[in-house]
């Protein structure tokens, strides 16, 4: 039992190798990455961080098949990322939890099911289990607006849940979210995590919250945007909030803190 | 009812200026009635008030004034006297079990209404096809969009006659046909700008989302852009009724027509019938109204059922 986990997280998901990607601009390039390197583990969750250009989100969105780079070459799941793509093979979470605001939210959770053609039955049961693991039961017929900012997003979750891929890639899912239901969600995002057993890869601006959830923190500089450390994360995979109080955790977010200072050393 | 009342009080402005116009509007003609009836009248004869202003008339007058009222053929018609007109023509005959007959404005009112109708839907089709061809292709959003605007500064009084020749030189009979291009052809455009914007609502996220779930374009279509785009259609089919209502008229106008409020309004003009002409265009108005106000409802039940906040 013991052993397989320790192969099983051996296992690499997305591998990146020297990455480059140079925006074309009308104020000339813009090089958004530079010679990244990087392996995320399955079971894994890493946390970006760094200051705004630093390439975080552009590097999800490469891992996504969103953005082609110019450079190097990523796959993910041993595929390219725009092969994983099609197969389906991750969900992604966005910055605001762009529900579409006429369906309800058991309507909003059931759409990637509704495109990928899941039979109806099959559709009615997937939204059902993931409503429950993101704590939405009994709002499915309440339509986006009447829901709090912290509930739309975490039906955003439930969406990208829904159609079981092994990863998740999310680009700043709380950052729009005042503290305190940022906490809860956090809280919620990690039990989920441990539950589920995806690999998750998670962008954010807040040390607390990349030292929180993570396995792997990775710290990003902008200007080219590249990564600058990649702390382990020694905490234990149970964590309460209150952990966040420990020598341990202030121990993490100091070595992240230290990084980003390194980090606006440079400009 | 809240929506009735600042109606109703701009209503009431305007049949106030009405009513304040009706005087000066009909003052040479009560006179020279007056005159002709054996009244004492300020000059005395005609070609003596041509030279004097409006205004001296009515000072010197007076006792002339409550006859601006009250004139057979006035310049302008009162508003109590268009509506008695128009009760005349609709109300009335409609009591007299004659409500289709020729002389009614229900008949003629029912003959627009259903030309509109069909200029609407084409208007309607034309516009949503043509927004939908320019929100997918760069080529079509470069060569339709131009024609489009430049369609909408040629007039349509201009126009109509051409295509009621050009249709009948077709082969094609009776004015349905021509009267619904027309009609179309003013109310297709509030629709594609309107559509048009619609249709590209959705922002970069939502579309990247349905990229994330490898969605099809037809289903991008289907489950993002139509929907996303429905608040907008409402807002430009309402204008675009109106739109279609007038270009009906329009293409009623041209000689030959004796069918429709247009051919109204004409044969009004043509025989010196004010009240003819107002009471055409009250109803015309009051269509135009009913029709708004149907689709204001179709809206608010729609959006309320798909469960955008109005």
């Amino acid at each position: 039992m013991g052993e397989d986990t320790a192969k099983s997280t051996e296992k690499a998901v997305v591998v990146a190798q020297s990455l480059d990607l140079t925006f074309q601009t009308d104020d000339g390039p813009v090089h958004a990455l530079k010679d990244v390197h990087l392996t995320v583990n399955a079971g894994d969750f890493v946390s970006f961080i760094g200051p705004s250009g630093c390439g975080k989100t552009t590097f999800l969105r490469v891992a996504a098949g969103l953005e082609t780079p110019t450079g190097g070459q990523v796959t993910v799941n041993g595929m390219t990322p725009d092969e994983a793509r099609r197969k389906r093979a991750y969900g992604y979470v966005f910055q605001s939890a762009g529900l579409y605001p006429w369906r309800t939210i058991a309507g909003n959770v059931k759409l990637p099911l509704e495109i990928m053609g899941y039979p109806r039955s099959e559709q009615e049961d997937r939204v059902k289990n993931v409503l429950r693991l993101v704590d939405l039961e009994g709002f499915e017929n309440k339509f986006p607006w009447q829901l709090s900012g912290g509930m739309q997003q975490r039906a955003s979750i439930a969406r990208a849940l829904s159609f079981d891929a092994d990863i998740l890639l999310m680009d700043e899912p709380f950052g729009a979210l005042d503290e305190i239901v940022r906490d809860h969600l956090n809280e919620q995002l990690l039990d989920l995590w441990n539950r589920t057993g995806k690999t998750i890869s998670f962008v954010t601006h807040s040390i607390p919250e990349a030292a929180y959830l993570s396995t792997k923190i990775v710290v990003m500089s902008p200007r080219p945007g590249q990564i600058k450390e990649v702390i382990e994360n020694p905490l234990p995979k149970e964590r309460p909030l209150d952990i966040r109080d420990t020598p341990e955790f202030l121990e993490v977010t100091h070595r992240v803190r230290e990084g980003l200072r390194s980090v606006h050393a440079y400009g | 009812m809240r929506n009735l009342a600042p109606v109703l009080v701009i209503l009431t402005v305007i049949v106030g200026i009405w009513y304040a116009a009706v005087t000066p509007m009909n003052i040479r003609m009560a006179l020279d009635q007056a005159d002709r009836a054996g009244f004492n009248v300020v000059p005395d004869d005609a070609r003596g008030r041509r030279d004097v202003s409006v205004w001296v008339l009515l000072a010197n007058n007076q006792q002339h004034i409550g006859s601006t009222f009250d004139l057979e053929r006035s310049r302008l018609p009162t508003p109590t006297q268009v509506g008695r007109e128009l009760w005349k023509g609709t109300g009335e005959m409609a009591l007299r079990g004659r409500a289709l007959s020729k002389r009614s404005l229900i008949y003629h009112g029912w003959i627009t209404l259903q030309s509109t109708f069909w200029g609407f839907l084409l208007g309607v089709t034309v516009g949503i096809l043509g927004a939908v061809m320019i929100v997918y292709s760069r080529v079509a959003e470069l060569s339709l969009m131009p024609w489009a605007i430049m369609s909408q500064t040629i007039p349509i009084v201009a126009l109509a006659p051409m295509i009621i020749v050009l249709s009948s030189q077709l082969g094609i009979e009776g004015r349905g046909v021509p009267k619904a291009i027309i009609s179309s052809y003013l109310c297709f455009f509030p629709v594609l700008v309107g559509m048009t914007k619609g249709l590209r609502s959705p922002n970069i996220s939502q579309l990247d989302l349905l990229m994330t779930y490898n969605a099809t374009g037809l289903q991008a279509f289907l489950k993002l852009r139509l929907p996303a785009s429905i608040p907008f259609l409402f807002t430009s089919l309402k204008v675009g009724i109106a739109a279609a209502l007038v270009g009906t008229i329009v293409g009623e106008l041209p000689s030959g027509a004796i069918n429709g409020l247009g051919a109204r309004i004409l044969i009004g003009d043509q025989f010196g019938t004010p009240l003819a002409i107002w009471s055409a265009l009250l109803a015309a108005a009051i269509i135009a109204g009913v029709l708004v106000t149907l689709l204001d409802l179709l809206q608010k039940v729609t959006l309320y059922r798909m469960g955008i906040r109005a």
